[in-house]
């Protein structure tokens, strides 16, 4: 019973800081993509897409090349900042983050899509600085289809198992997320832990979707 | 000299591409650009406001410089204090009559609060009528009022000019006449150098001092002479 909830905690930590750094990551990238033509943008689309579409093992095994001991961005936290990130939490998190970056991407360049870049005129013209331009005019314009993304990645990262299990491991109380030791559980014959496991699963993710439901019709409306 | 416009831009559709070379100068207070759809009237209009850049040329105002290729002169939309109002008014969808017009009171990271009281604000509300909908969204008010919302929200911000893009295209024509003596007369009163862009005649009659006439991308000749005097 206990470790159970040990492992929803540290699921909803990974799960809410990969929301967070989405929300910021996949906004900027999402409103640069919507805003800015450049040589390459359709590559660039592709490229920051791969992680729906390629296999999360896959994804894992390209993370555990770059911040592994020995690869070229692990090697350098640890030679100037002594950090050692593969088998951590927080290398759970950057799985989480990487593999639910395009729900947030799409929805969030899709929603920018959908404000016209004239009202973002209009405000330049009224004297409102670029940064505050997009505060105030093109992010509540496109919250609704943000907010949708975010709780979508909200969900994809709880459910995260494949480049998780590759770059942080399976460590209980420390890197072992609920659908790892789901898994775990099952490996080792404990049903009754699995079946509490899988309870405990079903009931959150239930619980975002209804919020879902409820956070995202009728927040804001643009309609004119 | 108001008006001292000599701009010269080629713009891209695909494969195609069109010229746009317009130069006029004028003192007229309330000038009109007048032509057909398609001959460049929007563009130039986005060309003095700043929203979009001319390959060369020059852009005075007022008696500024906003734009001048050969010193490099090139103010941003935000520098040019111009007053904008958008053929179909670009109002906030989001925000409310009242927080349309405070924008630009506030020029930080947030938008001024619905319940906002500033004398100026509840000036220009009293001024446009705008009262009995000051807390309604754009999308729950007439034409007529999202008309004169745009109006206020452009005047705001103490411009050095007011820019208008057919401003009477999205109206009925019977509120039309109405308004262009509304305009008229708030042009007399604020005392501010007007320029309107228009397919209309009947707006050339009403509320031009100087008309310019374009056609594909270029000044109709023999079109600059002065119309007849204000009556």
């Amino acid at each position: 019973m206990h470790e159970a909830w040990v492992a929803l905690a540290l699921t909803l930590k990974v799960a809410g800081w990969a929301t967070a750094l989405n929300l910021v990551l996949g906004v900027g990238v999402g409103y640069a993509m919507a805003r800015w033509r450049f040589p390459g943008r359709d590559l660039a689309d592709a490229v920051l897409t791969l992680p729906m579409v390629m296999p999360p093992t896959v994804l894992g095994y390209y993370m555990l090349v770059l911040i592994g001991t020995q690869g070229p961005i692990g090697a350098w936290l640890l030679q100037h900042f002594g950090i050692r990130l593969i088998f951590t939490w927080q290398a759970a998190v950057i799985a989480a983050t990487v593999v639910s970056f395009p729900l947030v991407f799409k929805s969030a360049r899709a929603a920018f899509e959908t404000v016209d870049p004239q009202l973002e005129d209009a405000a330049r013209l009224l004297g409102i600085s670029e940064v505050a331009v997009f505060f105030r005019v093109s992010l509540p314009l496109a919250w609704r289809g943000v907010l949708a993304g975010l709780l979508l990645s909200f969900a994809r990262a709880m459910g995260e198992f494949g480049a998780t299990l590759m770059v942080a491991g399976s460590i209980p109380g420390k890197t072992q997320t609920l659908s790892i030791a789901v898994y775990e559980a099952v490996q080792a014959g404990q049903d009754d832990t699995a079946n509490v496991l899988v309870a405990i699963t079903s009931l959150v993710c239930v619980c975002v979707l209804l919020s879902a439901g409820r956070l995202v019709p009728g927040r804001v409306a643009p309609r004119n | 000299m108001i008006w001292d416009i000599d701009i010269a831009k080629r713009l891209q559709h695909g494969s195609a591409s069109f010229d746009l070379a317009v130069a006029f100068r004028s003192d007229a207070a309330r000038m009109v650009l007048f032509g057909p759809s398609g001959a460049g009237k929007t563009q130039t209009l986005k060309i003095l406001a700043g929203l979009v850049r001319a390959d060369r040329g020059r852009v005075g105002i007022a008696g500024r410089t906003l734009f001048c290729s050969t010193t490099h002169v090139n103010l941003s939309p935000q520098q040019r204090r111009l007053a904008y109002v958008f053929q179909d008014y670009a109002l906030f969808p989001h925000l409310t009559v009242r927080q349309n017009i405070a924008f630009a009171t506030r020029t930080g990271w947030a938008n001024p609060p619905r319940k906002l009281h500033d004398a100026s604000v509840d000036h220009w509300i009293e001024t446009f009528r705008l009262q009995p909908v000051a807390d309604h969204h754009p999308h729950q008010i007439s034409g007529g009022q999202r008309q004169r919302t745009a109006l206020a929200r452009a005047l705001m911000n103490q411009p050095t000019a007011l820019l208008l893009d057919e401003p009477f295209a999205a109206l009925d024509k019977g509120l039309r006449q109405h308004l262009r003596e509304d305009l008229a007369e708030l042009q007399r009163t604020l005392q501010i150098p007007m320029l309107m862009i228009t397919h209309d005649d009947d707006d050339v009659r009403a509320l031009a001092d100087d008309v310019v006439q374009l056609r594909a991308g270029r000044v109709a000749t023999g079109s600059t002479e002065p119309a007849a005097a204000r009556a």
